[in-house]
């Protein structure tokens, strides 16, 4: 029996995905950066849910931040792409810092109101600043250049592998935390944050660690939506996306990364791209996609692969994940 | 009669007039106990004697209504049990407080990174090449270094048990306390839990709760006795079984009773 | 005087929001505190009791056709409840959960809309109660005062039914030992369904009451969702004093709050909630026994 090995599998993914502007067309190219942008919004969602623990509905803000701050400097400083991605993910992770520190004290269904909260005020906080374009959104966003004194880059097949680059690196640096001792800590209080505490770790820090690099992470795919759609606008933030992007987790399978990434993709898909076909019925299948999610994929798309005894399944999805406080 | 000299700094737990009160119910009332460095302690008593809120207490779940708790020299009372267990205070628990999902490795390498590694490390290492072998070591301890990749879910009872205390002991503490480890256990599996506790280094202080009285009187060498939250009586093990007060907390009445500590055959008792 | 006279429109708005959002949103509230279940669908089930007052009622019709039409509105609640608590019974994780309720709420939402449209479709009063009334010196809609009423009535009964009889004491012992419960005899599963069929009734009812204020329109459903998720949270779920201090709360700031302070007026939801949240996130009246169905 031959044993797929997860790194080659990895890599053909790649140069298939790499390979996309070559045989795809200027609109579909850019529906995969867009897929790309908030598959990598999902992973951050997944380090906090499936890897932490915290369901949350407010990483939208921190996408937001990345995404207006790259949208400004693009507009005011520089058009340097990577000028842009580090501002972007640095501010959001300071806005992360700043309202993680009060967020992480609380857990489950608060924890989620909470970031509900985060992620709503932001979303009225960009409609109401006229400095970012209010409700009109933020436009004249120029062309991004790859280095200092280069030629703006126009043609979606070259900043869908922008786009393609971002994500890849995220994503990387998700795996790379969740196989550290960060990433078990994670876990720990995911699975027993008593028995995390007992042992004489500090649970408050670990749980601000993680969500400082889920917006770090968020805040780079916010760079990496404006750079493919040059355009940012309030209604990018808005509820439905965090719901669906909470829900492609658990589609995907919460806690393997991989797995919402997969959940993602279907699920802009389905919403976006089939609903081509059948007109104004996206939504509609999206829920019948949902429904049959729930009593088909127990595990979600993740749990389909065959177990292996050491590898451990993703965050058990039966257990009840969140505890009311109180 | 335990034949080492007690001194008073000897004493790595010191418990003063420990006291707990729930408006008109009083679980635990005025214990006070004082636990040697190296002390193999057992803390026994009928139902609701108050012998888990004194141990939650210890632990610091639990905050007291007044009293001192005084570990290696420090007064803990104010203190979260995430500063007693770094203090080196860690407890097992009734009701086996584990990490389900995880495999039986990564349960205690995330204690043995806690204490000895660097768990907010957002990136692998080299280095936790030596966490997992000085893990690996704790689990070959406890018997489990077999089933190590294999997730908490499909160990039994038994070794979930067992696996707390590998977790516990990757703690390096310098007390334990063990909060009846053996409910629920079969006959073997806690003749192999009692092996185990027996193995442990006399630098591991030990005080458990327990209400199977075979295993206190084969691990303990000192023993305190609850009832209605007050402390009834403490010594060695062969003192508290004669002690009349103690077979009448346990039976109610003395008079015309079988004495309720039969004398327990020679060959039985563990030589130390 | 001068300030309560210049703003005692904005208030009574506010009780009367606050009436409807409570009716919505004790259902909600409920079937979280017994069933453990996070139901997304809450949303969708009230904006199809609007869309019932939609079908069923003609602008001045009277209060007897009214009446069908919340009968009509109760029982779909009662048969969506019911429906959604076998679903969910099976499927135990919150997360879970919320996947399977928001899917059920999408696919409800889209079937509204093909059926009635994506305008705005607007839900008569009954012609008796579509007056005014003379409320020192101001003129007040009648239907929003009934509507007060109704849901004072409404926290009542539900008061009485919970405390005061025996269906309310099974219920309660449902919730804090599903296990005696079987033992006794009792089809626990029957309660629960039972308890989420009532919940989505008054969601139901609630919709259809709030059409005359609110309308039916594609949308609505998300917005009363939210709406009903930050009543409950900030209550405490699970509790029904806490969901009638939420609704209020919840009724004042969007009406009141949004007069006084224009500018911050998007902020003044959400940030409350965050606010109470933090402070105490319990909620503010938590319910006084054990909450969940799971042991």
């Amino acid at each position: 029996m031959t044993k797929v090995r997860a790194p080659l599998a990895a890599a053909l993914l790649l140069v298939a995905l790499a390979s996309l502007p070559f045989v795809l067309a200027p609109y579909p190219i850019s529906l995969a950066a867009r897929i790309l942008a908030f598959a990598l919004l999902v992973v951050s969602v997944d380090v906090l849910t499936g890897l932490t623990g915290l369901p949350s509905l407010g990483q939208i803000a921190y996408f937001g931040v990345g995404a207006y701050t790259a949208g400004m400097v693009g507009i005011h400083v520089t058009s340097n792409v990577l000028v842009q991605l580090v501002a972007g993910a640095a501010l959001a992770a300071m806005v992360a810092l700043l309202t993680g520190a009060v967020a992480v004290r609380t857990s489950g269904i608060v924890f989620l109101m909470v970031t509900l909260a985060i992620g709503e005020l932001t979303h009225r906080l960009a409609d109401g600043l006229d400095a970012v374009g209010g409700s009109n959104g933020l436009a004249g966003i120029p062309a991004i250049t790859v280095y200092p004194g280069g030629e703006p880059i126009i043609l979606a097949g070259y900043t869908y592998w922008w786009v393609l680059t971002v994500f890849v690196l995220g994503f990387l640096l998700a795996v790379l935390v969740s196989r550290s001792p960060l990433g078990r800590a994670m876990r720990g209080v995911r699975e027993a944050e008593p028995r995390l505490a007992a042992i004489g770790q500090r649970t408050y820090t670990i749980k601000l660690a993680a969500y400082v690099f889920a917006g770090a992470i968020a805040g780079a795919a916010g760079t990496a939506w404006t750079v493919q759609a040059r355009f940012v606008s309030p209604g990018d933030l808005a509820f439905s996306v965090s719901a669906i992007a909470l829900l492609s987790v658990v589609l995907g399978g919460a806690g393997s990364l991989w797995g919402p990434v997969i959940g993602a993709s279907v699920v802009i898909l389905v919403r976006d791209w089939v609903s081509g076909y059948l007109p104004g019925q996206g939504e509609l299948m999206l829920g019948a996609l949902f429904v049959l999610a729930v009593y088909l994929l127990p595990r979600g798309i993740a749990g389909l692969r065959p177990p292996r005894r050491d590898r451990p399944s993703p965050a058990q999805q039966e257990q009840p994940a969140m505890e009311v406080v109180g | 009669m335990s034949l080492r000299t007690h001194h008073a700094n000897d004493d790595l737990l010191v418990v003063e007039n420990l006291t707990l009160r729930y408006g008109a119910l009083t679980a635990v009332d005025d214990v006070s106990l004082r636990i040697a460095s190296g002390a193999r302690h057992a803390l026994i008593g009928p139902n609701g004697a108050g012998k888990s809120s004194f141990f939650s207490m210890l632990g610091g779940a639990t905050s007291p209504t007044s009293g001192r708790i005084v570990f290696g020299g420090e007064d803990i009372v104010s203190h979260d049990e995430v500063q007693r267990a770094r203090a080196g205070l860690v407890r097992t628990y009734q009701h086996s407080s584990l990490f389900t999902g995880l495999s039986v490795l990564d349960n205690v390498r995330i204690a043995v990174e806690r204490v000895s590694g660097h768990p907010l490390r957002p990136w692998p290492s080299r280095a936790d090449r030596r966490i997992t072998s000085a893990a690996e070591e704790h689990l070959a301890h406890v018997g489990l270094v077999d089933r190590r990749d294999q997730l908490v879910s499909s160990l039994s009872h038994g070794e979930r048990r067992q696996l707390e205390v590998a977790l516990v002991l990757a703690c390096e503490p310098r007390l334990v306390l063990f909060d009846e480890p053996t409910a629920g256990m079969s006959a073997a599996e806690t003749h192999r839990f009692a092996e185990l506790v027996e193995s442990l280094p006399r630098a591991v202080t030990t005080v458990i709760v327990e209400h199977d009285l075979d295993v206190v009187f084969r691990l303990a060498d000192r023993i305190s006795v609850l009832a209605a939250g007050r402390l009834i009586a403490e010594g060695s093990p062969e003192h508290v079984k004669a002690d009349p007060v103690v077979n009448e907390a346990y039976l109610g009445d003395s008079n015309d009773r079988e004495p309720l500590f039969l004398d327990t055959p020679a060959d039985v008792r563990t030589a130390r | 005087m001068g300030w309560l006279d210049a703003n005692l429109i904005s208030i009574l708005n506010g009780v009367a929001l606050a009436a409807l959002l409570f009716m919505i949103a004790v259902g909600l509230s409920l079937v979280f505190g017994t069933m453990d279940v996070l139901n997304l669908a809450h949303g969708a089930i009230s904006l199809a009791g609007a869309y019932v007052g939609v079908a069923m009622l003609d602008p001045g019709g009277g209060l007897g056709d009214f009446l069908v039409a919340v009968l009509a509105a109760a029982a779909l609640g009662l048969v969506l409840g019911a429906a959604l608590a076998t679903m969910t019974s099976v499927v135990t994780s919150h997360l879970r959960q919320a996947l399977l309720t928001l899917g059920i709420a999408l696919i409800a939402a889209a079937v509204l809309t093909e059926i009635f449209g994506a305008d705005v479709e607007s839900v008569p009063a009954p012609s008796g109660l579509a007056g005014s009334v003379d409320l020192l010196g101001k003129q007040y809609p009648l239907y929003r005062l009934v509507v007060i009423g109704i849901a004072v009535l409404i926290a009542l009964v539900l008061y009485v039914v919970l405390e005061r009889t025996s269906v309310g004491a099974i219920v309660r012992a449902t919730v804090a030992d599903r296990g005696m419960v079987e033992a006794l005899g009792i089809r626990s599963s029957l309660v629960l369904a039972g308890v989420f069929g009532f919940g989505a009734a008054l969601a139901s009812v609630g919709g259809l009451l709030a059409g005359p204020v609110l309308g039916a329109q594609p949308g609505l459903d998300n917005t009363v969702l939210l709406l009903a998720l930050v009543v409950v949270v900030i209550g405490g779920l699970g509790s029904i004093r806490g969901a009638l201090l939420g609704a209020l709360l919840v009724g004042q700031v969007q009406t009141l709050g949004v007069s006084l302070l224009p500018e911050q007026a998007s902020f003044l939801l959400f940030g409350a909630m965050a606010l109470v949240l933090l402070l105490r996130p319990q909620g503010l009246l938590p319910a006084r026994t054990a909450t969940g169905a799971h042991s």
